[in-house]
């Protein structure tokens, strides 16, 4: 029988499946990190259980701590404790473990796939919705709860239902300026921040197979706004020549083995999707989030929209209560949106290309008077290739400020945040009320926007500064 | 984990749509290492004004509502991040039962792991318990059964038997998949002969 690529890792890992449906999935790879796990710990240590394979477990402290200099350690008490709460649970447990001041600490997904240890065909898992990034490599990735995140850590398997099988076709070439971030917010835009609920998502389309493994994990890294837990792409070529080489990858003869079996990783041509969707390529341009939902989206030379024009009673009154957190009035243009910060960073757009993509637009240019603009590398590791390209010295001189890795304003946890009504152009990925800051709003946009808008001052059309 | 049998309280109406983890507990409320303690910071931001103080319009705030079990909101609640906090904050607020039209899979999974019971719901029945909530009327709900009575009428809802027999005996997930120790052995040694790339060792 075909079957779908989804299929093909779900049948490869079950451990057991019962009759009424409910599975156990064995788990390849668990990224834990200090905000989701400590419960869980916890949890093991009271009924006196273990980490069962330390060696499938990667943790990294990324959520709390500081982008500043570091040698102070962390000011604020409850997140310094949670970061030695990991430290010592990590030791405790035999788990390998990249904390505040190891280079190669970062934000979750983007140190896994750095290090190899994502890898196609794989289950990944970890206590975070964020967790579809790895996706972009053919894995089955998905964000879990504590409780889960517990059971994992105990018996290395996962109780899980069969989701249903949803491809998203993207054919054609994007315009100049118009990015793989463009892509997904479109995406979400179209089927909505529930469309994918219960669903697994699978990419495919000549589009995407001409995307870099960066831009994948761009798409793949925002699925779950758009509802479902995992969104996957065949692994092909590009994939496997990132992967080579990589400190946590299979080596010699594992990797031929390896690299075997990871060609035969990709949807049937008859299989058979319980939804299906196409768009063109070509006809997308650049685009904003004006909202408090991801599903908020316009193009950067659209408008406002306006509740008169909604018939139904619940969506024009949540847009109405959107226009008044974000303080948009109906019908304005979105270039007229001036902005008073500037994000760059995030597991969405924190990788090398991203901040290539900015720097190229900022590259001899200054950031406009009244924005505080910031680029938060994902890793020490992309903090490091920026440096040896010279991108800091871009950020620098244009007026960014150029920071230590980690999750950082994306969702505020540590220092840097938005404060009431402040407004910014963030490369991030959720523009929910305060997720930037109390009575903060976002504005989701792509690396390349967010430069555009820094040095514009206000929300404006990338292409502009396209040399 | 507790068990969940029979419920029966007056409900809150949240009437709002896509109601994500960020409301339901902020993340400076994150930085904990316990599970329990975060009721009172459950919907923060639309309980408490800048200086602290009660918000007294927001439902959760007034009587009785402020004692309600039930909670009754707008479709796909629970969206956005995977923090478990967020059932853990509702369950310390006292909240055991949510009714919505759908749900964001993840807090679907954490609910039941809390002994949570996520309810869907069509939206116009919703809308008919939503005058219950409106009129400070009890409705009771009835796990074995499935079903949710409120005055002379009845609705059926539909849920996961696995998920049901965990709630209604309150088993801990952890156990019952260690009684599953020798399939998982026999997946690792298979694993270690197909990939062996995978185990790392």
């Amino acid at each position: 029988m075909s079957t779908t690529l989804y299929d093909k890792i779900w049948n490869d890992h079950l451990v057991d499946q019962q009759e009424d449906g409910t599975a156990l999935l064995f788990v390849d790879r668990h990224l834990v990190h200090e905000v989701t796990s400590p419960q869980a710990f916890e949890g093991l240590r009271n009924s006196n259980r273990k980490v069962r394979h330390p060696n499938l477990t990667l943790a990294v402290a990324d959520h709390n701590v500081p982008t500043t200099d570091r040698t102070k350690g962390i000011a604020d008490l409850d997140s310094k404790i949670q970061v030695e709460t990991l430290e010592a649970n990590c030791k405790e447990f035999g788990v390998q473990l990249f904390s505040m001041n190891d280079k190669r600490q970062g934000i979750v997904h983007v140190t896994g796939p750095e290090q190899g240890f994502t890898q196609p065909g794989t289950v990944i898992v970890c206590g975070d919705s964020h967790t579809a990034t790895h996706g972009a490599f053919g894995s089955l990735a998905f964000g879990i709860g504590t409780s889960e995140v517990e059971h994992v850590l105990a018996t290395q398997t996962l109780v899980q239902k069969k989701a249903k099988n949803f491809r998203i076709n993207v054919n054609g070439k994007l315009p100049l300026g118009v990015t793989s971030k463009d892509v997904i917010l479109q995406i979400i835009g179209k089927i909505g921040t529930a469309g994918g609920t219960g669903c697994v998502l699978e990419y495919s389309g000549d589009l995407i197979k001409s995307l870099s493994v960066e831009q994948r994990m761009t798409i793949c890294n925002m699925t779950i706004e758009g509802g479902a837990r995992a969104g996957l792409i065949a692994p092909d070529e590009k994939i496997f020549h990132y992967l080579k080489d990589r400190p946590m990858s299979p080596k010699g003869e594992k990797w031929d083995k390896a690299v075997d079996y990871w060609h035969t990783l990709k949807t049937d041509t008859n299989a058979s999707f319980d939804k299906e969707m196409s768009l063109r390529a070509d006809e997308i341009v650049p685009m904003i989030t004006w909202g408090t939902s991801p599903q908020d989206v316009i193009t950067i030379d659209g408008n406002i929209p306006n509740p008169k024009n909604e018939k139904d009673e619940d969506k024009k009154n949540s847009l109405e209560r959107a226009l008044e957190y974000m303080g948009l009035k109906p019908d304005m243009a979105a270039k007229d949106i001036k902005i008073d910060k500037v994000f760059i960073g995030s597991c969405t757009n924190g990788r090398i290309e991203d901040l290539r993509e900015a720097a190229q637009i900022l590259k001899d240019k200054k950031i406009a008077s009244h924005v505080h603009a910031m680029v938060v590398p994902g890793s020490g590791l992309v903090k490091e290739q920026a440096e040896q390209e010279g991108l800091d010295k871009i950020f620098l001189s244009s007026g960014f400020e150029w920071r230590e890795p980690g999750c950082s304003m994306c969702l505020a946890m540590n220092a840097d945040k938005l404060k009431p009504e402040e407004r910014c152009a963030s490369t991030s990925n959720r523009n929910f009320e305060g997720r930037q800051g109390r009575g903060g709003r976002t504005h989701l946009v792509s690396p390349g926007m967010a430069a555009a808008a820094a040095i514009s001052g206000n929300l404006d059309d990338v292409r502009k500064y396209q040399n | 984990m507790r068990k969940f049998n029979t419920l029966k309280s007056i409900p809150a109406y949240l009437p709002i749509v896509n109601i994500d983890t960020d409301m339901i507990i902020p993340k400076q409320f994150l930085k904990t290492i316990k599970r329990t303690g975060l009721g009172k910071n459950l919907f923060f931001e639309m309980r408490y004004d800048d200086d602290g103080k009660l918000i007294d319009d927001f439902v959760l705030n007034k009587s009785p509502y402020n004692s309600s079990k039930i909670l009754i909101a707008g479709n796909n609640f629970g969206c956005g991040s995977s923090r478990e906090h967020a059932p853990w904050a509702l369950l310390d607020f006292g909240i055991t039962c949510v009714i919505s039209s759908s749900y964001a899979d993840i807090f679907y999974n954490n609910c039941f792991k809390n002994g949570i019971l996520p309810i869907i719901l069509e939206e116009e029945k919703i809308k008919e318990l939503s005058e219950y909530a409106k009129r400070k009327e009890e409705i009771s709900i009835d796990l074995k059964d499935e079903k949710i009575i409120y005055g002379n009428n009845e609705v059926y809802f539909k849920i996961d038997p696995f998920k049901k027999k965990c709630l209604l005996e309150g088993l801990d997930d952890i156990a019952l998949s260690l009684k599953k120790s020798s399939k998982i052995e026999n997946f690792e040694k298979n694993l270690k002969e197909k990939k062996p790339w995978i185990l790392n060792d």
